[in-house]
């Protein structure tokens, strides 16, 4: 037997039912207290997490909310297939805001570089007025970014859906406030306080399954900017960049034209846990294009309203 | 819950280090990866950090906003976390200006533990006090001082011991006794993670070391339950449930925030004003059922009792205190608004929400020397004494007994703003 570093230690697990414990109260405040509440879910493992707390935060009854995808027409195929499942598993209703949509109708335009990201922001503030959500649920985390360090568990948009980060309303104990201005909506961020690795130990913990993506898997891949990227109708290598079958797996599931792999031999969750371990770089760092464009790349969109 | 999960705040005056003591703790515990590394060195290159012998402003670690780097202070609070074998930090930065005090009362409000930040130069600044007054009215259970920036005192002794006695005697002064005073550098990393070899006079700890040594705070006192939200699924059953076994399922949820709760344990409820009895019948954790579940817990509790409880009463293992509506409490300002007796407000306490005034206002406490004295309205940042009045019933605690059962907000109805902090420190049994 080979003793990792991440075996669940007593100290570990500690840790993870503290965590759990913290999710479920602001999922429970949220739910109690708002009128209309939606989930935002892309099938990526944050928001799989989210959906598991929540499903246990209303145990025995079925989860009350709408699941809501935004969907940049960009995605991998693996993790449309596996949403579809989930929301069927758990009797959800989906709705989906579509990127394509608003581009095949004119409201939106391609950006030169074809990433499709930041174009989410409309859709996804469209799609929260259309159906009259005064909260949606995410699943970002504190430790992914360094704006996203900053915010508060319930964070509070205005009518434009602008996050004014320099005018946060505090957020005492676990005495959540969630009164909002009339047009403004709140966003709610129960696993604020989990970082990659506590999400990993606790898909581990309460063997949640995921997208296969997140998998060590052959792929067609070249490389950019110090990525992986695979071989997709939406990223096609550049002249003089060399396409090869490499062993890859995800770290974050994104969109596909800005989203990167990591070579990766972690094909069970352990394996992932005894990487993560030993990793160098962030999983934004290693994954999103979107971050590199400035410093400030997730502050600059979040104030947009953008997740 | 026993937890190893330790959660702690920063405080002390602007410049004092707070921010780059945090990056140096994250820093020499290899808690940066690489990228964030690279993202920190271009900007330090960028505003030429170090002048002549450029070096990492670690600073950067937290001060993540755009305008936090142009102005290089920290405006809000930054969430960063690390671990070591057998524990796991959360670390809240909180800015040192007195504009942003509201930050540093939403960072300190969860700490297990703070570190009070002191330039070695200045000694205990006037900020210094009023952040220490802050986080003895919150009563955050342990104290760390670090005097900083030891390096431009010469790692003098006598300037360290000077400061070690001053600040001492303040917080004993404001009942703070579980605290310790390290001599340190964060901009150069001694006695942060790695024992400096700059201060042979000083035998004690680390500052990670410290940090490791320290108990998070838990919930003592009576199993008490907040009831959040009811779950009575009826035709709304989650998928595979057997709809038999969960016909006439009605389940409170809430976070257990003090004590425990057993089966069979005999609880007395308070249930929109009113007193009633009944029994655990069965108690749901996220990892199943179980016979005890202990403070921290987000449980589920069935009673044996058809009794009709909604969210914002209250469960509590034994007997209920006299449910109160008066209250007197220190609170603590936290909008740019005028508070005036006599005002209409909303309180949040626990779960429940109710109508509230503020009765009398009492005194105004100045927090550099925690005197007294008469006022008419409260502003911005301003602590004080007042009496509070709510239209409900509440099962308050003092604060000094439970974090949860003392606390509250204040809430303007209209605006919806949070306009004030408020700690219980006595309950007024009168109707
Ligand atoms: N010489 C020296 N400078 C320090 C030390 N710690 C912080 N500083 C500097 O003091 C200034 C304020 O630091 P910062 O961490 O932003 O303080 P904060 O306002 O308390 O967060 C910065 O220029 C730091 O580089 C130290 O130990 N020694
Ligand atoms: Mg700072």
């Amino acid at each position: 037997m080979t003793i990792t570093a991440n075996a669940p230690t007593q100290a570990r697990r500690s840790v993870l039912d503290a965590l759990e414990a913290e999710s479920i109260h602001i999922i429970r405040e949220v739910l109690a207290e708002f009128e209309n509440p939606g989930l935002l879910f892309s099938g990526g493992k944050d928001s799989v997490v989210v959906l598991h707390l929540l499903a246990k935060a209303v145990f025995p009854a079925r989860v009350p909310i709408p699941v809501v995808h935004i969907d940049t027409g960009h995605n991998f195929g693996e993790v449309l297939k596996f949403r579809d499942q989930v929301v069927a598993r758990y009797g959800l209703n989906l709705v989906v805001g579509s990127v394509q949509d608003y581009i095949d109708r004119g409201e939106l335009t391609e950006l030169a570089d074809g990433t499709r990201n930041r174009l989410q922001t409309r859709v996804l503030l469209d799609t929260i007025e259309a159906n009259r959500f005064d909260v949606v649920f995410g699943g970002a985390r504190r430790d992914e970014d360094k704006a996203r360090a900053k915010e508060r568990i319930l964070s509070l948009r205005d009518e434009f859906g602008v996050w004014d980060p320099r005018n946060q309303r505090p957020e005492i104990w676990s005495l959540y406030n969630g009164r909002h201005a009339p047009g403004g909506h709140v966003r709610a961020f129960p696993i604020s306080n989990w970082t990659e690795r506590d999400i990993w130990a606790y898909i581990e913990q309460e063997q949640i399954e995921l997208p296969p993506i997140y998998f060590a898997h052959k792929r067609q891949v070249f490389e950019r900017d110090g990525m992986w990227r695979a071989v997709t109708s939406v990223s096609q290598p550049a002249k003089g960049e060399i396409v090869s079958i490499r062993q890859v797996r995800y770290r974050t599931v994104g969109d596909a034209s800005c989203t990167g792999a990591v070579l990766s031999a972690a094909d069970t969750v352990p394996k992932v846990l005894d990487e993560l371990a030993l990793a160098t770089l962030t999983e934004r760092g290693a994954t999103r294009a979107d971050d590199r464009i400035s410093a400030a790349g997730m502050e600059d969109r979040k104030t947009e309203g953008y997740f | 819950m026993t937890t190893t999960l330790l959660r702690i705040a920063t405080a002390g005056s602007v410049d004092d280090g707070k921010s780059t003591l945090v990056g140096r703790l994250l820093h020499d515990a290899k808690a940066i990866l690489a990228d964030s590394l690279d993202d920190i060195a271009r900007t330090s290159a960028e505003r030429g950090f170090g002048g002549e012998t450029p070096a990492l402003d670690l600073a950067l670690v937290t001060d993540g906003l755009r305008a936090e780097r142009e102005q290089g202070i920290t405006i809000d609070v930054a969430y960063r976390y690390f671990s070591t074998q057998n524990r796991s930090f959360i670390l809240a930065d909180c800015p040192g200006h007195v504009q942003y005090t509201r930050n540093t009362v939403t960072g300190a409000s969860t700490a297990d533990a703070a570190i009070v930040l002191v330039d070695a130069r200045h000694g205990v600044l006037e900020q210094t006090r009023r952040h220490l007054g802050v986080l003895a009215l919150l009563r955050v259970p342990q104290l760390v001082v670090a005097v900083n920036k030891m390096d431009l005192v010469g790692w003098d002794e006598q300037r360290f011991s000077d400061i070690e006695t001053d600040i001492l005697q303040i917080a004993a002064g404001l009942g703070i006794t579980q605290s310790a005073v390290i001599p340190v550098s964060a901009l150069n990393g001694d006695n942060i993670v790695d024992a400096s070899s700059l201060s042979d006079w000083y035998a004690g700890p680390t500052l990670l070391g410290l940090l490791e040594s320290l108990e998070p705070g838990s919930g003592q006192g009576a199993g008490r339950l907040d009831v959040q939200y009811v779950i009575r699924p009826q035709g709304a059953l989650a998928a595979g449930l057997d709809a038999e076994e969960y016909r006439d399922f009605r389940g409170y949820a809430g976070t257990l925030v003090d004590g425990r709760l057993s089966v069979g344990d005999s609880v007395a409820i308070l249930s929109n004003g009113q007193p009633a009895s009944s029994r655990i019948k069965a108690i749901r954790t996220p990892a199943g059922m179980v016979e005890t579940a202990l403070a921290g817990a987000a449980v589920v509790v069935q009673l044996s009792e058809e009794i009709d409880i909604a969210r914002g009463d209250t469960i509590i293992a034994g007997e209920l205190d006299a449910a109160v509506r008066e209250i007197e409490a220190n609170i603590c300002v936290l909008a740019p608004a005028k508070l005036t007796a006599g005002q209409q407000l909303l309180i949040k306490h626990g779960t429940k929400v109710a109508k509230a005034k503020i009765q009398s206002l009492d005194h105004v406490i100045n927090v550099a020397d925690f005197s007294r004295s008469a006022a008419t309205e409260l502003n911005l940042n301003d602590l004080a004494r007042v009496t509070v009045r709510s239209s409900a019933a509440l099962a308050v605690s003092e604060y000094q007994d439970s974090r949860t059962a003392g606390s509250f907000l204040l809430i303007d109805p209209s605006s919806g703003q949070t306009l004030a902090a408020g700690i219980i420190e006595a309950q007024n049994a009168a109707a």
